[in-house]
């Protein structure tokens, strides 16, 4: 993974950590369920902004962990955010060259597949089912998308990582 | 930016990534819902994100420690008379308590049935964490390395909590008994009728099932542990029953309970050994 001409990998740790810490940091509980999918937010713009770098192998290590912090079935969050990664990066070129309003809306896609995707899995395993508020984080997701978004490109190319 | 990237720069592409990932992410799942062999596997990786909940937990312990230095001596020395009060208060309760479960022990003997009152405690305190918003769970800072085990039924001074869902090295989750996913094998306190009490998603409220219509339920009734099931041990307060109605047309009456347990401002939780008793599985 760490080829010669790779750089700033610690910055993709950091984002990484960052994102879990605000996924676990405490909240009260009518705001814990508008909490954005942090995790999934930096894992898209990291697939987006380096594809071959982070990719579907990143995506589902770093659900897994998601899933060890949280407490559903390991695995669970990893199929989610794999999926959404190889959509990710099936689509980069695109996305790219997207207005920031119109790539809010791709991921917009991206997090309701990922909350679909952990909704089937819930009924699967024959959990009740969440009500409304489980789609929330992908609303929330979206309007945070451009903030992310411009904070970690500034922060890329700061660090020049590549 | 002048580099030009190779396209096929990493062996596989996505596509027989992704078919790898989600395979490996069912087989996860499957196993891990199942059985317990992930257990290890979970533990590392219990102990690796670990720094992540210290890190998360930081704003509100740091705050919690500028309460604490803003604390007047008065105050302090006020709640510590109260609390030396309530010590002896209890101590002379504990008196009697303890002449009684002679005497119990004693009575038990006599009619040749098995029961034990002393189980060993253990103080955990809770870690401040957010968890998943649609479960009830919660983190406690106790783990493997001091022998909490999963199943393990968790107290606080005035009830029931829960009991522990997973073990990390350092620390524990526990599912509440309000967790939609939860059920307690129940008995009322003033007649013995057994019932399951399980939760509902929110924070106060319990469902006792199975009912009856004619059943001799009141409201005010408390529920205690049955003990049945072998997880918890019996005789510990749960619910009290507020709500109950009779429903003519259906098989089981409308029975619901407020927990006990002050579950959304938990700050420390005894966990209590059980073991030795039989090892059921849990109510689903």
């Amino acid at each position: 993974m760490m080829a010669a001409e790779h750089r700033g990998g610690w910055l993709i740790v950091v984002s990484i950590f960052a994102a879990l810490v605000l996924t676990a940091l405490p909240l009260p509980e009518t705001a814990s369920a508008w909490r954005p999918e942090w995790t999934a937010l930096i894992l898209v713009y990291w697939c987006l902004a380096l594809p071959e770098r982070v990719g579907i192998g990143w995506s589902w290590f770093v659900g897994c962990l998601q899933d060890v912090l949280q407490g559903p079935e390991l695995g669970t969050h990893g199929l989610a955010f794999a999926i959404a990664a190889y959509l990710t990066i099936r689509l980069y070129q695109r996305l790219r060259v997207f207005p920031v309003w119109q790539q809010a809306l791709a991921v917009l896609v991206l997090l309701l597949l990922i909350r679909l995707i952990l909704f089937w899995i819930d009924g699967l395993l024959g959990r009740p089912t969440p009500n409304w508020k489980h789609w929330l984080p992908a609303l929330t997701g979206t309007l945070v998308w451009p903030l992310v978004f411009m904070l970690l490109r500034r922060l890329r190319r700061r660090f020049n990582v590549r | 930016m002048a580099r030009i990237k190779p396209l096929f720069s990493q062996g596989p592409s996505a596509t027989p990534r992704l078919v790898i990932a989600i395979l490996l992410s069912i087989v996860l799942m499957g196993v891990d819902h199942r059985h317990d062999v992930l257990e290890p596997v979970r533990q590392t990786l219990s102990a690796a994100v670990h720094p992540i909940r210290l890190t998360a937990q930081m704003p509100l312990s740091l705050l919690d420690a500028a309460t604490d230095q803003m604390r007047s001596r008065d105050e302090l020395t006020a709640r510590l008379e109260q609390l030396r009060r309530q010590q002896l208060l209890y101590e002379a309760r504990l008196q009697r308590l303890d002449a009684l479960e002679v005497e119990n022990i004693r009575l038990r003997e006599l009619l040749d049935s098995s029961h034990n009152l002393a189980n060993p405690v253990l103080i955990a305190e809770l870690i401040e964490i957010d968890l998943d918003p649609q479960r009830h769970l919660i983190q406690i800072n106790k783990g493997s390395n001091d022998d909490v085990y999963a199943g393990q039924p968790v107290l606080d001074a005035n009830g029931v909590v829960g009991q522990v869902d997973e073990v990390g090295r350092f620390s524990a989750r526990v599912r509440l008994i309000t967790d939609p996913s939860h059920g307690l094998p129940v008995q009322i306190n003033r007649n013995g009728l057994r019932a399951i009490a399980s939760g509902t998603g929110q924070r106060h409220r319990l469902q006792i099932k199975s009912v009856t219509n004619n059943a001799d339920v009141r409201e005010g009734d408390l529920l205690v542990t049955s003990g049945l099931g072998g997880r918890f041990p019996q005789g510990y307060p749960v619910a009290r029953i507020d709500n109950v109605t009779q429903r003519p047309g259906r098989a089981f009456a409308r029975v619901e309970a407020a927990p006990m347990a002050a579950l959304n401002r938990i700050q420390e939780v005894l966990l209590v050994r059980n073991r030795g008793q039989t090892d059921t599985e849990p109510e689903p």
